[in-house]
């Protein structure tokens, strides 16, 4: 009884390659090595493919790189939320239609109903219509849930209905008008260059998002400690450090190159009273807004699915439904909570989408709920159920995103764009399997 | 063997139907500290259908369920719980996906003053019980899926009793072991006898029930045969009562 406990299988390491024990001491997933595998790949791949063939490279720009974190953040948010909703065995086709009608019951909320009664640009009518607005996604989501649950009608069907109903409902709203353009302050949660925290706001984030990291490393070891579990060797513990702070660092060092484009500065200046030097003023964008959005509500995700109850239960849903419920948990009103969660983060990707749009459309969303799936698997959500992480998906996102971004820049057109993801999708999950059966 | 008092459990004239099938008809079971109970009959016959009625997993159509001569409510897994009933399922009820303490604190972990699931904790518990049950139960960073049947099972019974069970359902417990393991179940129930828990024991070999139980509760087609106390019959006896449904003539 006095022999320490080796949960990691020291005698197994000894045997093993230089990367598999540099793996097992850093306690880095492979799955994760994987997937920042492919993206690195995708990145340097549309890089080079540019400077070749059309005039210089232009996907690792501070400007394409901006770009990229803020078109990713309505999928990410809704993927972080769809990782619930497939451990839990259930899928969700709703997402993207209730973007929609979520995205234009707001924008006639803050353009048509509350202006005249409000008066225009009135500093309340952005906070009304985000509450409504998550309000609203949370309703129609715990709808989905209660028929999902207490009526047993498979996900798939209730959501397939979803997708067409809300979709049409979007569309009665306002008979198909764009409403436009939405409040300004509401505008600023889409990012564009008034919508960022500039230079010295992502100086402070970066730095304070370091001191997190540090000190989330120095809290796991104290931990350990505690209860005399095995520790992470120092150098592992070291590189961990190093590697989070220098990933921080390197985005905030990518949008503090990214300045505001001339006729922005033009605006600001005479806006200001400021004279514009001659060599131009350089004024960087800093973290836009809906990135800071999508890490809170990674950060939070994350907490919730690890952290908590609520998220172990998720998981023990998705590996034995009827376990979870022989062991007391209320599988029914965990799924009702699971879909109006999925319901709000979609609301929040609508406040994201149609203020980056500066206006509500009817067909806001159209297709999105199948890019917050694909995300979600290919960021290692299985299908079977209960097995997902938060990051992965949020990779997954960034991953689709990159594709997407990466073919308009080198010219492929929809067509192809649509041939080329499809492909992709597909691949990622046979190569998923693969990498299961392995570890098996 | 005879017993005063209120019995731990009593299940008193309990019926279920599904489906115009009668699963349980009008049958009445009890159960005393100290003792070991084995539910027998065919596959079908109701055993696993009663036994889940005391766990919260199925509510009776009719009957009562009294606990120390009071008659309690159990309308789903957690009532039971609360009345410190515990259960080992046959399927073993674990959460595959899920690590030996996760799934031993499944739907009562320990959190911390913020309201954060605890692993540290729940894991050092874990490693305390487990080093009782199971000494050479080493994988506790690993889902359950990737355990050996046997330990598998130790994860199943060490949830049953370390939130201290009064009355223990086991469902086949050892259906899935090895001999070694089957008899570490086996001292297990002897401990825990001694402990003063409760324990319906739901077995299929003949050999375990007159090992290991005081008293044999053989049902038939929904229906109870018959009680009879282990110690005054045959394992012939035990077998016509399965088989044909007849009671021998000496029991009590």
């Amino acid at each position: 009884m006095t022999t320490p406990p080796h949960p990691h299988g020291q005698a197994q390491d000894a045997s093993a390659g230089p990367l598999a024990r540099f793996l097992a001491a850093t306690e880095i997933d492979t799955r994760l090595l994987g997937m920042a595998g492919a993206l690195l790949l995708i990145w340097v791949g549309f890089h080079v493919y540019g400077a070749l063939f059309n005039n210089g490279g232009a996907f690792l720009t501070p400007r394409n790189l901006w770009n990229l974190s803020v078109q990713m953040c309505s999928i990410g948010v809704m993927a972080t939320g769809m990782v619930l909703v497939i451990v839990t065995r259930n899928i969700d086709l709703s997402v993207g239609s209730i973007l929609g009608f979520v995205g234009m019951v707001m924008g006639l909320l803050q353009v048509e109903w509350l202006p005249p009664w409000l008066g225009l640009g009135h500093p309340a009518i952005w906070i009304i219509t985000v509450i409504v607005g998550l309000s609203l996604g949370l309703l129609i989501g715990a709808f989905h849930g209660v028929l999902i649950a207490y009526l047993a009608i498979p996900s798939f069907i209730v959501t397939l209905g979803a997708l067409m109903a809300w979709r049409g409902a979007a569309f009665l709203m306002a008979n198909g008008r764009t409403i436009s353009p939405v409040d300004a302050t509401f505008q600023l949660l889409g990012g564009g260059p008034y919508g960022a925290i500039g230079s010295r706001g992502s100086w402070i984030i970066g730095i304070l998002a370091c001191l997190a990291v540090l000190w989330g490393l120095y809290a796991a070891r104290a931990n350990r400690r505690k209860h005399d579990f095995p520790l992470r060797p120092m150098w592992a513990e070291v590189f961990m450090g190093a590697l989070g702070c220098g990933l921080i660092l390197a985005a905030v060092l990518v949008v503090d190159a990214y300045p505001w484009p001339k006729g922005i500065v033009k605006a600001y200046a005479e806006a200001k009273g400021i004279t514009i030097p001659p060599e131009g003023l350089f004024i960087p964008h800093g973290f836009a807004y809906p990135v800071l959005i999508l890490t809170v509500v990674a950060l939070t995700m994350t907490v919730l699915m690890t952290r908590t109850r609520f998220g172990r239960y998720v998981f023990a849903i998705g590996g034995n439904p009827e376990a979870a419920a022989l062991s007391g948990i209320n599988v029914r009103w965990m799924t009702v909570k699971i879909f109006a969660l999925m319901g709000m983060l979609s609301a929040l990707s609508a406040v994201i989408s149609s203020a980056r749009l500066t206006s509500a459309t009817n067909a806001l969303g159209q297709t999105d709920e199948l890019y917050v799936i694909a995300a979600a698997v290919i960021g290692g959500t299985s299908l079977a159920g209960g097995v997902g992480t938060i990051y992965g998906a949020v990779l997954g996102a960034l991953v689709m995103e990159s594709l997407r971004t990466g073919m308009v820049l080198i010219g492929f057109d929809t067509a192809i764009q649509n041939i080329v993801v499809g492909c992709v999708l597909v691949v990622a999950v046979y190569l998923d399997i693969v990498y299961r059966k392995r570890a098996k | 063997m005879t017993h005063t008092g209120a019995p731990l459990v009593e299940m008193r004239d309990i019926s279920i139907a599904f489906g115009g099938i009668k699963a349980v008809d009008h049958v009445t079971v009890n159960l005393y500290p100290g003792e070991v109970v084995g539910l027998l009959g065919h596959n079908g016959a109701g055993k696993s259908t009663l036994i889940k009625c005391l766990s919260g997993a199925y509510q009776a159509d009719s009957g009562q369920i009294f606990i120390n001569g009071q008659p309690v409510a159990i309308n789903n897994p957690r009532d039971a719980r609360a009345q410190n009933i515990e259960t080992i399922y046959q399927t073993l009820a674990l959460a595959d996906n899920l690590n030996a303490s996760a799934n031993l604190f499944l739907g009562r972990e320990i959190v911390t003053r913020h309201g954060m699931l605890d692993e540290s904790a729940m894991e050092a518990e874990t490693r305390k019980i487990m080093g009782r049950l199971n000494p050479n139960f080493r994988k506790f960073n690993v889902p359950v899926s990737a355990l050996s049947g046997g330990q598998r099972q130790s994860v199943a019974i060490a949830r049953a009793v370390y939130f201290n069970a009064r009355i223990l359902i086991m469902d086949e417990p050892t259906a899935a072991l090895g001999p070694h393991e089957t008899q570490m179940v086996a001292e297990l129930i002897q401990e825990l006898k001694r402990q003063g828990l409760g324990i319906f024991l739901i077995e299929h070999d003949i050999h375990n029930v007159m090992k290991l139980c005081d008293r044999a509760s053989v049902m038939k087609n929904g229906q109870l045969v018959g009680t009879v106390n282990v110690n005054e019959v045959t394992d012939d006896d035990i077998l016509g009562m399965i088989i044909l449904g007849k009671k021998p003539a000496r029991a009590a």
